[in-house]
């Protein structure tokens, strides 16, 4: 008996292959090594994997450009544009997120390469999710990221609140992960495979007699990556891993996880459950209306600012949803752009928030912010861009992301599904500015300057740059994210 | 004998509910780990199941990446439980309640 070795495509692998790689490489590199890698050494090495990574997304993109849409390694990953444009955007926020931890492992006087080892581990997770063309892949990426994401957020072992968080997060990430792969075995009983392109076959060739089970194991996949995205009544979890992990993994979390679990996503509805579109909408819509107002809602009562991103990102996920919910090809643009354009802001804000905490992590009331932008006008500035581009103000590229992902359903045919997200916004456009004007209020609390390490610097820099860049000229991008989607296989 | 494939279904879907009541209403950390551990044995022979009744090798192939997975997590989650340990002498997440909001 002879065993069949799948062909592999090493370019589609490529993004994948760097960034596990450079994790191994540090893994044994600190293993073997006595005394301490420099900080230095082992975030430039990160950096340059980030970066390595991003590089090979463009022969990527110029590899589908010319021979279209292929599948690799037994039809299990997939190479399309959709793909490769998630892959950048993963590879942008890994970076941005090093240069900040990097600084802030200098402040906090943590050695060693436990941080980027598991931040390349887990960042190599999400390109997985964003290639999976098998559930089981899929799972397994989904895997790789959380798992990395758990011990990163118990990562600093001086406070108190981080091992708390770990265990939640730990917890109610495992019964979603359980929930997932059970609604994986389902979907494999009712349709007898779980590669997506089989799945989205099988269901355009056969009508189902009794289509009980395939709907409970979408259902519960839909569940998991509900958990995931903290999607709301999901999102339990969300605001105390994100007040409890040390600031930079928030930013990393909060980028990268929603960029690997929302590609995953638009594969398992659009791509294998696709013929069932109809189907899922109701609950989308259920799901989008509680996300959007309630982590709008929520957020107005928050007095810490890392809570309060938790239930921003909450309401920027019910926003992303928007795009899947329309299922068009304009509506997948949408849900990328918006991804391209919120990955660089929230890391840009959290690297203000990790400068702001001060050593220790721990000054996160919005208190800390009165006056900052008075005192040191560029960093309060960038804030307040940032705040600006989160809440969807004009001249912001996050403008244009609500823009379109509210144009596209509005064009699939729900106007009032994009008016209860427009009221949403509303509402989360009230902490926002209120973030803002204490930024630039007058009572001037004695407060020491911050230093702006350089690293985190150009981290902020860019943030603002792309944000601004982009909200004034969004053509190209926009432009990119649509290309992106006609390279989208089913 | 031969047992329905059914009845294992069935079996599977009953240890995944007790593993997910289990993990809601138990107060213990390390009780919680273990409802998870039979949520996804339970997966493993619903995976095992539907593989034989559809012929297809690939269902078999399946459980031995959840169990990989399962032994991961493991891992990670009883790190995660003696860090917290360490800190206040106790498993119960009742205790574990510093933040709210």
């Amino acid at each position: 008996m002879t065993v069949a070795i799948p062909q592999i495509h090493y370019l589609a692998l490529a993004p994948v292959l760097i960034l596990f790689g450079a994790s191994l490489a540090l893994l044994v590199a600190s293993a073997l090594t006595r005394a301490a890698m420099s900080t230095r050494l082992i975030n430039g090495v990160t950096l340059l994997a980030a970066l390595g990574a991003l590089v090979s997304t463009f022969f990527q993109w110029s590899f589908v450009a010319h021979h279209g849409a292929t599948t690799t390694v037994a039809h299990a990953i997939v190479l399309d544009g959709f793909s490769v444009v998630a892959s950048g955007t993963i590879a942008v926020g890994l970076a941005m997120a090093t240069l900040v931890a990097h600084d802030w492992s200098i402040r906090e006087r943590l050695r060693g390469a436990d941080y980027q080892i598991l931040a390349l581990a887990s960042a190599s997770g999400a390109l997985i999710m964003t290639q999976a063309n098998d559930l089981i892949v899929l799972f397994i990426g989904l895997e790789i990221l959380s798992i990395g994401l758990y011990v990163l957020v118990v990562l600093d072992r001086h406070r108190a609140t981080s091992a708390e968080a770990a265990l939640k997060y730990f917890l109610l990430g495992g019964f979603a992960s359980a929930i997932f792969i059970y609604g994986a075995a389902l979907v494999y009983g009712a349709t007898g495979s779980t590669n997506l392109t089989s799945i989205a076959y099988f269901l355009g060739s056969n009508v189902l007699v009794h289509p009980g089970l395939l709907y409970a194991g979408g259902a519960m996949l839909l569940v998991g990556f509900a958990f995931k995205v903290a999607a709301v009544p999901f999102h339990l979890w969300s605001p105390d891993v994100y007040e409890g992990a040390p600031t930079p993994v928030t930013g990393f979390m909060a980028s990268i996880v929603k960029v690997g679990a929302f590609a995953g996503l638009v594969r398992v509805v659009l791509s294998a459950l696709g013929t069932q579109l109809n189907t899922w909408r109701p609950i989308l819509w259920v799901l989008i209306v509680l996300t959007t107002v309630v982590g709008a809602s929520l957020g107005l009562v928050q007095r810490n600012v890392k809570r309060l991103l938790a239930y921003s990102s909450i309401n920027h996920a019910g926003f992303i949803l928007l795009g899947i919910w329309a299922g068009t090809s304009r509506g997948v643009g949408a849900t990328i752009f918006y991804l391209m354009t919120y990955v660089p802001t929230v890391v840009a804000s959290f690297a203000v928030v990790t400068l702001v905490g001060g050593v220790g992590d721990d000054m996160h009331a919005i208190e800390h912010y009165r006056g900052l932008a008075r005192r040191q006008p560029w960093l309060g500035g960038a804030l307040a861009v940032l705040l600006l581009s989160q809440l969807g103000a004009p001249f912001t590229s996050g403008f244009y992301a609500k823009f379109s992902v509210l144009a596209s359903v509005v064009d699939a045919g729900s106007g009032v599904l994009a008016l209860i997200a427009l009221l949403a916004a509303a509402i989360a456009a009230v902490f926002y500015l209120r973030w803002i004007l204490a930024l630039y209020s007058d009572d001037d609390i004695e407060a020491t300057r911050i230093e702006v390490p350089r690293a985190t610097g150009l981290v902020i820099g860019l943030g603002v740059v792309i944000t601004v860049l982009f909200g004034l000229w969004p053509g190209p991008l926009a432009a990119l994210a649509q290309h992106a989607t006609v390279l989208f296989t089913p | 004998m031969n047992v329905p494939a059914a009845w294992y279904l069935i079996l599977a879907a009953v240890l995944f509910g007790v593993g997910s009541f289990g993990l809601l209403t138990r107060r213990s950390a390390l009780i919680m780990f273990m409802c998870l551990e039979l949520m996804l044995n339970a997966v493993n022979l619903t995976f095992v199941t539907f593989a034989r009744t559809l012929g297809d090798i690939g269902g078999q192939a399946t459980v031995f990446f959840v169990m990989v997975v399962a032994a991961a997590e493991v891992t990670v989650g009883l790190g995660i439980v003696v860090a917290v340990f360490r800190r206040r002498s106790s498993t119960s997440v009742d205790e574990l309640s510093e933040m709210k909001g």
